[in-house]
């Protein structure tokens, strides 16, 4: 009985799928709406057809909200891209120093810099505007990198300070023995084993700076808007149709899913550091 | 001597970091506060001593009574579903089923797409229109003879937000399932079959051995969606645009602040909006950190 396992008892669980079924559908829908619309020809779109099938395979929707979009898409890229980068240097950095050389007052550093992590932005807001203006970086795209990459300190942290912390200390002692100073330490030995942590930190960072509208929507001006600005501003007008705005909408989305898709399982390990369980 | 050094370029290598966390984190909450209790209204900043009157008048604001009901109905409906939806999503997926991994990954892509977009697209699911002009969700459930499920959604009096909480469910119940299928994965398998042996039934397993220990997990999730409700605002700005019917204090503090230049009030907003999340995320944090050093 005890050894018999899962096998047998769990053999005459295939009703199990139709819930499973129902709410694959359920989270489907708006990729259903979102991808049949936007390969409906312009002759096609009709409210009342909505959930039809498209009769061929148009791009007329995805090339009209290209042509919208693309300059917004480009700054998004430009923008994620560096902060992306940049805050997982500094956290791999911070992270080093916090899990393996305690210095006086980490405890108490540790965790203000995690409460950062939390914080609802509206209430650095106006002190972040008047910054920005004060540094002439207000209205680009390097303000809002700067922004993306102080404010992800906390989580890019986080992140490498779990991961060097689960790296065995006798590593770094023999090390230590051997001579090597921390920089080296750092470089030698712990710098080639992050991989993980940096495709971790990275795919969190670009996935959260490319999401992000509100720094976005304080911080930029028009002509630096990334896509998540521009998106809100199409989907707002009451000249461009719902039907190119879905199209928009799949645009937008592409990156991260591709993200998504493909390093699937490094996303979710951010996601789980973002609820501190390493 | 080597030691020192090391300590003193530890100390270098992260003391930007630190101090720019302080500095934007720290310094610029204790500006807002400053902000808060000013009398600044209009482009230029003005700093004269407002006392709490900022604090006061958004108590007595009819906008910002509605903003607290909204929050409160937002925060119950997504909470509650994407605990109830979560748990039910990772207890299926426990179960050893084919196909296991693919349906995870579905259930959790959209936590990886934006609010923006998440709420354009929701924009036209739950698009209100009725009669010949009915589209959306409304006119599938009519076309599948479900008419007592059509309704005015977001447009809906006083529940409207509920139904922006059903898209952030849609968006973050996969999150949920997520935290809770990692502790399930974490109950023992002999505790199980022990009481399989004892002739426990499967729902009795759940119900006495498994829920008690993922009361954490509960615990968790409910501060981090907590939090998360509390803060939301783009998911709305996306589906329905500003209007007062939906508004939060987070809408209310831009608003304010950046197409009617009251900077105290959105200064105050933004403090109390502050506060509120502090409430659930210092305990947390502190919990979770001393656990921690205890292992």
């Amino acid at each position: 009985m005890i050894t018999a396992h899962k096998k047998p008892f769990f053999k005459a669980k295939y009703w199990l799928y139709i819930p499973l079924l129902i709410m694959a559908a359920f989270y489907l829908l708006p990729l259903y709406i979102m991808l049949t619309t936007g390969f409906k020809g312009f002759d096609e779109v009709n409210l009342r057809t909505m959930w039809d099938l498209p009769k061929g395979l148009k791009l007329d929707n995805f090339i009209a909200a290209y042509e919208t979009l693309a300059p917004y898409l480009w700054n998004s890229f430009n923008m994620v891209i560096p902060a992306a980068i940049i805050s997982s240097i500094l956290g791999s950095l911070n992270g080093f120093v916090l899990a393996k050389w305690k210095f006086p007052g980490a405890n108490i550093i540790f965790p203000l810099i995690l409460f950062g992590m939390f914080i609802p932005y509206q209430s650095i807001l106006i002190p972040l505007v008047e910054f920005m203006r004060r540094i002439n970086l207000y209205g680009g795209l390097p303000g809002l990198v700067l922004a993306h990459v102080i404010y992800g300190i906390p989580i890019t942290t986080l992140t490498f300070r779990n991961y060097y912390a689960s790296i065995p200390k006798d590593l770094v002692e023999a090390a230590r023995m051997d001579g090597a100073d921390m920089l080296k330490t750092y470089w030698y030995i712990l710098l080639p084993i992050s991989a993980p942590a940096f495709v971790v930190v990275l795919i969190w960072q670009f996935t959260s700076a490319w999401n992000d509208f509100l720094f976005a929507v304080v911080l930029t001006s028009p002509s630096s808007w990334p896509i998540t600005v521009a998106l809100n501003n199409m989907a707002g007008s009451q000249i461009i149709a719902w039907n190119v705005q879905m199209a928009g909408s799949f645009l937008a989305a592409v990156p991260t899913l591709l993200v998504y898709i493909f390093l699937g399982r490094y996303f979710l390990r951010g996601l789980m550091a973002g609820a501190l369980k390493g | 001597m080597t030691q020192n050094k090391d300590r003193l370029l530890s100390i270098l290598l992260v003391s930007p970091s630190i101090l720019a966390v302080l500095v934007f984190v720290y310094g610029f909450i204790a500006w807002s506060v400053r902000v808060s209790l000013s009398e600044w209204k209009g482009l230029l900043p003005d700093y004269t001593w407002a006392g709490f009157s900022n604090y006061i008048g958004l108590f007595s604001d009819p906008r910002f009574h509605i903003d607290i009901r909204n929050t409160l109905i937002f925060t119950v409906v997504f909470v509650a579903g994407s605990l109830l939806l979560g748990l039910g999503l990772a207890i299926l997926l426990d179960q050893g089923l084919r196909g296991e991994g693919f349906f995870r990954s579905l259930f959790l892509f959209p936590m990886a797409i934006s609010f923006i977009v998440t709420g354009v697209v929701w924009r036209w699911l739950m698009n209100p229109a009725m009669g010949s002009r009915m589209s959306g969700l409304n006119l599938l459930f009519s076309n599948l003879g479900l008419d007592f499920l059509v309704n005015r959604w977001y447009t809906t009096p006083t529940w409207g937000i509920a139904a922006v909480a059903l898209a952030a469910i849609w968006q973050m119940s996969g999150y949920t399932m997520a935290l809770y299928l990692a502790g399930l994965r974490g109950v023992p398998a002999e505790l199980r079959e022990a009481a399989q042996v004892d002739g426990a039934t499967e729902f009795q397993i759940y119900r006495h051995i498994i829920m008690p220990l993922l009361a954490p997990v509960t615990l968790s999730a409910l501060i981090i969606l907590g939090h998360i409700s509390l803060k939301v605002f783009d998911l709305i700005i996306a589906t329905a645009g500003k209007q007062l019917p939906l508004d939060v204090p987070a809408i209310y503090m831009w608003q304010t602040t950046f197409d009617g230049y009251f900077f105290g009030r959105g200064a105050a907003i933004g403090i109390l909006l502050l506060l509120s999340v502090a409430v659930l995320i210092i305990p947390y944090l502190y919990s979770t950190l001393k656990s921690e050093a205890e292992i």
